[in-house]
């Protein structure tokens, strides 16, 4: 099992993900899962509660060590794992509730090597730019989801992998958020997002998991 | 290096603002320290012999009270899952974690032993001798229990469970920072030899502290 990626050019970058299976507290969650995702594309992972979307996002990631199979970013960076070339955005939001929006952002660019220029435009994108002193505290369930989107655009990573990524935005904020992945994909970003419904992105791959109720056994 | 620093500075914003709880420990301290002369009673030569042991352990038993919060707030908002994806070695990160946490639990320790020596009778010299041994030592008590807030990162109320595996390691700090701070007071041993080694075990937790926590915290997200 190999996380480091493979080399070749940057027009050819390519996630490819083969015949995965994770286990999760001695449960078997998915098997013989397999994507291909490449540079300007996005895959939509769908799934009933249970089925792993949480779980494959967070193995791309390598925060969750797969049972079997690989996953390879082909054409990218040999010394940086796929998690250090990605996004990303699960049910926390990762904000401290007594430093402010700006500080929040702020810190996440640092840290995470984006550019501290582009926090401010990051903050008027997702429409938090009159919060940038209030305390993450005060910040509504959206307003929080909207300023974690806002690291996605401060700090340049190729691959995005979102979790349920509008569950608690409003109409405007789900087409703010439309808007912000359209451009990445634009920018020949990739894009894994879990979702129940449809995330509005036109020739979308789709994932189902737990399809196969026979292949869910206890081990 | 800006990362680090971000992470630093971040850690040392979020303890000074509400809820951070950087003063707990020193209150803490005070109290436990401040009990001890109530309870022995006021025979000042016992005080002044068991001083440097009561404020050993009002400095340990104070560091521990704030440890599950060292990682374990970050887990819960989900920061940790960004750390781990960030470029920064996370032996690193937790080091600067544990920096951060040191400067603002362990040092307070420090600078208020001083003060404390006094209700124990301790003339300057000894009370001297504890701040530099606490100087040395309240580091190592940092970086190892940074191990244990690894170990128990995912544990709801890990706090206590904490506390019950870090205590047992952190004997032989006890053990040469009493030993050097008596040295320096009654003797015969000079100072320098268990002053030594408790620098050395303060460098050596300060190695295998984030290395070891770093490894619980991958391995934990397994």
């Amino acid at each position: 099992m190999s996380l480091r990626a493979r080399a070749g050019g940057p027009q050819m970058m390519r996630l490819v993900g083969s015949d995965l299976a994770c286990v999760r507290g001695g449960r078997e969650v998915f098997r013989g899962v397999a994507f291909t995702v490449g540079a300007g594309e996005a895959l939509l992972v769908t799934g009933p509660n249970g089925a792993g979307k949480s779980s494959l996002l967070r193995l791309v990631a390598g925060l969750v060590q797969p049972q079997q199979g690989r996953i390879e970013l082909e054409g990218c960076d040999l010394e940086l794992t796929i998690g250090e070339q990605a996004h990303y955005l699960g049910h926390q939001d990762a904000l401290k509730p007594s430093l402010s929006v700006r500080e929040n952002l702020g810190f996440w660019a640092a840290f995470l090597g984006g550019d501290a220029q582009k926090g401010d435009a990051a903050l008027a994108a997702v429409g938090l730019n009159r919060l940038a002193h209030v305390p993450a505290i005060y910040l509504s369930a959206g307003q929080r989801r909207r300023l974690a989107v806002a690291r996605l655009i401060a700090i340049e990573r190729p691959i995005w992998l979102l979790d349920e990524p509008a569950s608690t935005l409003d109409g405007a904020g789900q087409a703010m958020l439309t808007e912000l992945m359209r451009a990445h994909l634009a920018g020949r970003g990739l894009i894994l997002a879990a979702s129940h419904g449809p995330i509005g992105l036109e020739g979308a791959q789709e994932l189902r998991l737990g399809q196969q109720p026979d292949q869910r056994t206890q081990l | 290096m800006t990362a680090l620093c971000a992470l630093l500075v971040r850690d040392l914003r979020l303890a000074v603002r509400v809820g951070g709880g950087a003063l707990i420990g020193v209150l803490f301290f005070l109290i436990v320290v401040t009990l001890v002369p109530f309870a022995v009673g006021p025979d000042l030569a016992l005080l002044a012999r068991m001083g440097p042991a009561i404020l050993w352990l009002g400095a340990l038993l104070a560091s521990l009270l704030a440890l599950d919060r060292l990682l374990a707030i970050d887990h819960e908002d989900g920061s940790l899952d960004l750390i781990l994806t960030a470029r920064v070695p996370l032996e690193l990160a937790v080091s600067v974690k544990a920096l951060a946490h040191w400067l603002t639990t362990g040092l307070p320790l420090v600078v208020a032993a001083p003060l404390l020596g006094l209700l124990l009778n301790l003339d300057p010299k000894a009370t001297g001798a504890v701040a530099v041994t606490l100087l040395a030592g309240t580091p190592a008590l940092t970086f190892i229990g940074l191990v244990g807030a690894a170990l128990t990162v995912a544990l709801r109320r890990g706090g206590l469970l904490l506390a019950v595996l870090v205590l047992p390691l952190t004997v032989p700090v006890l053990i040469f920072g009493v030993a050097a701070s008596n040295a320096a007071i009654v003797g015969p041993v000079p100072f320098g030899t268990p002053f030594s080694i408790l620098c050395a075990l303060t460098l050596i937790s300060l190695i295998i502290g984030p290395v070891a926590a770093a490894i619980a915290l991958r391995q934990g997200l397994a």
